[in-house]
């Protein structure tokens, strides 16, 4: 299955980006093959629809599940309509290896 | 220009696109049933929630809530005995989700597959997981009214008309509390 983890920078050692619509990079986790790729949120600097775009470049990858921290309602009913599972972290200190590491133990 | 719907929210949109009669050849043409309808005669048909209760869920008034109701009974109505096919389709609404909350990793998430509750958590994998309530409406507070016989006070609900209200006392109608000078 496949994971987007939203981030704050390009390296698994950074933290989990709060913001959804303009986190600074989205992680595409596999969790069958542990493969992990960097993606460049387009939308990091848009005034208004970064959470609409970032929705769509989302779906077009096939991804199930996103972890961020905060998502809004658009945002929300969105990935309820596309059945996409939303997971918010709690910590501001959980850094995108932490939620990688979680998910492979679950081997989901 | 009138002013504009707000938005009626659905946890659990129909599973098909609608619904044909059996039997007939050529069908005429279809009964559309918006997703709100749809999630009207779900609350109360099939979950069973009083009307108040199935306005809360889908945050809308309680006279509104019925509305949309009759409106969707209408049309099944019409379905059933025109033998017209019944499709869901459009309506002013967002779609949400239940929410859990775990105990370990004190992550949230939301669930999507509406028959049965998750068994562990979408992050760590735990059991310890809880529903996350959502803030019911708050009820606005009530207000007291007074006898003007014999001065007794009650606390009433609010939108209930003080001349309305029996004084337990006395027997006789009641006023509002401390609006008009000379009586309370």
């Amino acid at each position: 299955m496949k994971v987007v983890i939203t981030s704050t920078g390009d390296s698994p050692g950074v933290l989990v980006d709060r913001r959804f619509g303009r986190c600074h990079y989205f992680v595409l986790f596999d969790t069958l093959t542990g493969e992990i790729e960097f993606i460049r949120n387009p939308g990091v600097d848009h005034l208004e629809g970064a959470g609409v775009a970032a929705v769509n470049l989302i779906a077009e990858k096939g991804v199930k599940k996103v972890v961020s921290g905060e998502f809004g309602a658009k945002v929300k009913s969105l990935f309820d309509q596309l059945q996409i599972q939303l997971v918010s972290v709690p910590h501001e200190s959980m850094t995108v290896r932490k939620v990688i590491e979680m998910l492979s133990e679950t081997g989901e | 220009m009138p002013r504009r719907k707000l938005l009626r929210k659905v946890l659990s949109p129909p599973r098909v696109k609608g619904f044909t009669p059996l039997g007939e050849e050529s069908h005429g043409a279809p009964v559309l049933m918006g997703f709100e309808e749809y999630e009207a005669i779900r609350l109360c048909d099939f979950d069973g929630y009083h009307q108040a209760e199935a306005a809360r869920i889908m945050n809308v008034s309680r006279p509104t809530f019925a509305r949309i109701y009759d409106e969707a009974r209408r049309k099944v109505a019409q379905s059933f005995v025109t033998a017209a096919p019944l499709i869901f389709e459009g309506g002013r609404i967002y779609y949400d989700s239940e929410w859990y909350r775990c105990e370990k990793c004190r992550c949230r998430f939301n669930h999507l597959e509406k028959a049965e509750g998750p068994s562990r958590c979408a992050l760590c994998g735990s059991g310890e997981i809880v529903p996350v309530k959502e803030a019911v409406r708050q009820e606005k507070p009530g207000h007291r009214c007074i006898c003007r016989a014999c001065g007794a006070v009650k606390e009433v609900l609010h939108g209930m008309p003080c001349n309305q209200v029996v004084c337990e006392e006395c027997g006789s109608r009641m006023i509002r509390k401390g609006v008009r000078a000379g009586w309370n």
